[in-house]
């Protein structure tokens, strides 16, 4: 395997030069200073015979680069026979399969890319050929992605742009283009349901729904130009990236290695992939929503830290909320708040730390973290119910208050009697 | 006995009245009493002896309401960032081996001028001033 | 000793100030004694409650900071962390209800014993426009904690306002300080409630107690065909003065009892862009108003319910408002008099759609 897509890659690379080579001379630099006089242009735009996708905001049109850019010809003749002959460079409409030599012809050269950019990447081209995508391409598949696919052919953004296919938000429905296609997909034995479970999964949620940019969307785990499915000791790189403690505790223990041996795939087993939802406390222990009884069975090792482990978390939550509840009333009742809040973040600390923990599948770990939250929570607890306590029985003052005044009360009242009683003898 | 009633009324409209006006006058005077905290919204924190802080390290500041980390740097400067993570308002910890701010969540790392350079967080990480006064460190908001 | 002090005092401002009018209004003054006399202390209690508003207001204008970013946090300072500045607080809103409850029990026995009849008709007015500022302190002073129930209630009892043809809708905008709820309003409420409404309120205050003072108390109907012998009367000083002091104390100890027991909650501070919390009410002196424009159909005829509500009470405040100048025949055959009977269906009005507004 690693020899055979290095041979490929060789003998990609040597195509693309000598593609890119013949083609250099003739289209390369034809860009001109105002794309109003491009022949080019103003013609097929006075016969209304643009392409469909055509757009102005096009990366490329900023760059001043013209139609002849990268499809050859001669943009200065009015003559459709001189612009468009074969003998001025004039390419056309590129085959499905020759787009990405047809990119990378600039793309793929440092040279001319820099001029627009300095530190632009220059191997998407070369990532491409190693992707599922490339490969089936080379082997005359007609229907995979090449670049146009993605980037769009004549609305090319950039990746930033929130109008661009490419931007972040709008990755999972340019990709789900084909792969939401069941005829499409039937062919290659897809499924074509990877948006729909996507979009109610965790990440899906975070980054369709709530727009948080930092949540992965497909090629975050798949790669971009050099997409293909994750191999088994990849996916938990893939999700380490960002789970990094999970993937650093669960790659020391006995059961990754178990898993290694049982062909399962590390995270996903548990988590599964596109669907993956947001955890619950549910599924470690032996409930019956537990994946732990997937494999371990009552009475065995596994079974019996399975349940100490949920025990310790459920312990943690529940006094994580009780304690919440009382910051909460502290709170409404005008109470000071502002030391209870602190205490309930650091528990909050420990209550993620501790849920991260369960990938040691040590129970004696967990523990150690739940211990010390609930340490902390008992004393948030305490001070709650010290200000709700004081917020009920500010009563001593008040009851030394109402004694005086009341003695004082009934004294006038008497006192009122009296000379009324001495009005009325008199 | 009619005198005896009166002396006793008068007696204890004087004790109820003097305790009423107690009960009136300690309130009031408490309440004029400047608090501890003079301030209702913290504008500044002070974060112990700039000596006692050792270099290369760090430590969490209570600011209000809002958690601030606190870091020395290897060269003897200070450093005072907010602590939540702009992603998903996790504590931030300062790596002593790496010279960066993580957040452990979902391995968010912030330079330490606080600007996010890698994983999920979207906006760096609000800084705070710090000034030693009288080898005191002092932080405040930044105005 | 300390009354040779006080005797002393009194000599040294007698003989430059001359004391004779006052000494005339204590030694002279008289309050009628008959079945109804409890209505006297209402107008007392009233104004001890305004006392006091006085003095914890004071008080708490030393913490309080207007503002959007320091309002809650500075009422919040107050009641967490000013030694008993929940007390101050708590008294503070406390008392204001009780005074509007008061105001409103002396307005209505005032009327209900005729004591608004010539001579007194501008002791009246004078007491109305009172209760109108007391509202509108209410109203003003609602919002200055800036708590989420506060704003909303601020923004419904505004937009009232902004259906009042014409002038209303700049009136909105001159309240609010702008087209919306902001902290501009909040500057405005509080320079409101500390500043405009003290100052008009006292002017008028003043003169109504000025004019009670020089006309004395109202004698009822009946007593004018007493013989003069049968004619029961009590002191004002010192024998209605203590019993209105005692009164006094025993409201001042069920007001902290109240501040102590059923505190007023702080909330959550507003947010602007929170959608409104459920339940959104004003305060129970504004729910009859309130609950009967709800009630109102969106049209009746050509015009908007709504609009017609606030007309309504516009105008029926302000026909009250000149109760004393109305002549409504007396008529001997019947029990109860017609400008009562409209008493009784206004106040059973008020207390049955304060009542829905609570219940539904």
């Amino acid at each position: 395997m690693e020899r055979g897509s290095s041979r490929i890659l060789i003998w990609v690379l040597t195509v693309s030069f000598l593609t890119g080579a013949a083609l250099y001379g003739q289209t390369k630099n034809k860009n001109i200073q105002n794309p109003q006089q491009d022949r080019c242009y103003t013609c097929h735009k006075e016969i209304d015979n643009m392409p469909v996708d055509f757009s102005d905001n096009d990366v490329h049109r900023h760059a001043n680069l013209a139609c002849s850019s990268c499809h050859g010809g001669d943009p200065n003749s009015d003559d459709q026979e001189i612009a468009m002959s074969p003998g001025n460079g004039f390419i056309g409409i590129p085959k499905h399969k020759d787009i990405p030599k047809f990119c990378g012809k600039c793309h793929s050269d440092i040279e001319y890319m820099r001029a627009f950019q300095p530190s632009i990447a220059t191997d998407q081209m070369t990532q491409y050929y190693t992707s599922a995508h490339g490969k089936k391409l080379i082997a005359g598949d007609e229907n995979v992605a090449e670049c146009a696919s993605c980037h769009t052919a004549h609305s090319i953004m950039p990746v930033k742009d929130p109008r661009s296919t490419v931007y972040k938000l709008n990755i999972p429905g340019t990709c789900n283009k084909c792969h939401g296609n069941s005829d499409l997909m039937k062919k290659y034995n897809l499924s074509n349901n990877m948006l729909e479970e996507y979009s109610k999964s965790v990440h899906g949620i975070a980054l369709l729904k709530n727009k948080d940019l930092g949540a992965p969307a497909c090629n975050d785990c798949h790669g971009n130009h050099g997409a293909m499915p994750p191999g088994i000791t990849s996916v938990s790189h893939v999700c380490g990236t960002c789970h990094a403690s999970n993937m650093e505790y669960f790659n020391t223990t006995r059961m990754a290695r178990a898993f290694e041996e049982q062909d399962f795939h590390g995270c996903e087993q548990c988590h599964g992939n596109h669907a993956i939802e947001k955890t619950t406390d549910e599924m470690i222990g032996t409930g019956e929503e537990s994946l732990c009884v997937n494999c371990h069975s009552s009475g065995d090792a596994g079974y019996i830290v399975a349940n100490k482990i949920k025990n310790s978390i459920t312990d943690l939550k529940t006094r994580f909320e009780a304690a919440t509840n009382k910051y909460k009333e502290v709170k409404q009742k005008g109470m000071n708040d502002v030391e209870i809040g602190f205490l309930l973040q650091d528990a909050k600390q420990d209550l993620i730390q501790s849920r991260t923990m369960i990938h040691t599948f040590d129970s004696l770990k967990v523990e150690e973290r739940t211990r010390n939250g609930i340490q902390i929570l008992s004393k948030a607890s305490v001070l709650a119910d010290k200000e709700i306590d004081e917020y009920y029985t500010r009563r001593t003052g008040f009851a030394a208050a109402t004694a005086a005044i009341l003695i004082f009360a009934v004294a006038l009242y008497f006192k009122i009697k009296d000379r009324e009683k001495k009005k009325s003898t008199r | 006995m009619p005198l005896d009633r009166r002396k006793f009324l008068n007696l204890l409209l004087g004790f109820g009245g003097i305790g009423g006006i107690l009960a009136v006058f300690y309130p009031i005077i408490s309440f004029l009493i400047p608090p501890r905290s003079a301030e209702p919204v913290v504008n500044s924190v002070k974060a112990g002896l700039n000596a006692e802080f050792p270099a290369n390290s760090s430590k969490i500041i209570k600011f209000g309401r809002q958690p601030v980390i606190l870091i020395k740097t290897e060269d003897n400067q200070l450093k005072a960032l907010s602590a939540s993570c702009t992603h998903l308002d996790c504590i931030v910890q300062y790596r002593n081996d790496t010279k960066q701010i993580l957040c452990a969540c979902h391995n968010g790392i912030y330079d330490l001028s606080g600007r996010n350079i890698s994983g999920p967080p979207p906006r760096p990480l609000e800084e705070y001033q710090v000034k030693v006064i009288k080898d005191e460190i002092v932080i405040t908001k930044a105005g | 000793m300390i009354k040779n002090i006080g005797s002393k005092l009194i000599y040294w401002i007698d003989e430059r100030y001359d004391l004779t009018p006052v000494r005339n209004l204590l030694e002279h003054k008289k309050v009628p004694a008959h079945r109804h006399s409890v209505w006297y202390y209402m107008g007392g209690v009233t104004l001890f409650l305004f006392l006091v508003q006085l003095l914890t207001g004071i008080l708490l204008l030393l913490y309080y900071r207007p503002g959007e970013e320091s309002a809650y946090e500075s009422v919040r300072f107050i009641v967490t962390e000013v030694k008993f500045g929940w007390l101050i607080r708590n008294v503070h809103s406390w008392s204001a209800n009780l005074l509007v409850l008061f105001a409103f029990i002396h307005m209505f026995s005032v009327f209900f014993t005729k004591a608004y009849e010539k001579p007194r008709e501008l002791t009246w007015i004078t007491g109305f426009i009172i209760l109108i500022l007391t509202l509108a302190f209410g109203f003003s002073g609602y919002l200055l904690p800036w708590n989420e129930l506060a704003y909303f209630a601020t923004k419904v009892g505004t937009d009232i306002v902004g259906v009042v043809p014409i002038i209303g809708e700049p009136l909105k905008i001159f309240l609010r300080g702008g087209d919306e709820v902001t902290g501009a309003t909040l500057s405005r409420f509080f320079g409101i409630h500390v500043a405009i409404l003290p100052a008009i309120f006292s002017v008028l205050l003043g003169l109504h107690l000025l004019f009670i003072q020089r006309q004395g108390m109202h004698e009822p109907a009946h007593f004018k065909n007493l013989p003069e012998e049968k004619k029961k009367y009590i002191s004002f000083f010192p024998d209605f003065a203590l019993k209105d002091l005692l009164l006094w104390v025993v409201v001042f100890n069920i007001l902290i009892f109240l501040a102590l027991y059923f505190p007023w909650e702080l909330g959550n501070k507003a947010d602007a862009f929170a959608s409104a919390p459920e339940g959104i009410k004003p305060e129970w002196y504004f729910m009859f108003m309130f609950q009967s424009l709800k009630l109102l159909p969106a049209h009746i005829l050509f015009f908007e319910g709504e609009l017609l509500g606030v007309l309504f009470f516009g105008i029926a405040g302000f026909v009250w408002m000149l109760v004393p100048y109305m002549k409504v025949k007396h008529r001997t055959n019947w029990k109860i008099q017609p400008l009562t009977i409209i008493g009784i269906l206004i106040a059973a009005f008020i207390v049955i759609m304060t009542a829905i507004g609570y219940l539904l």
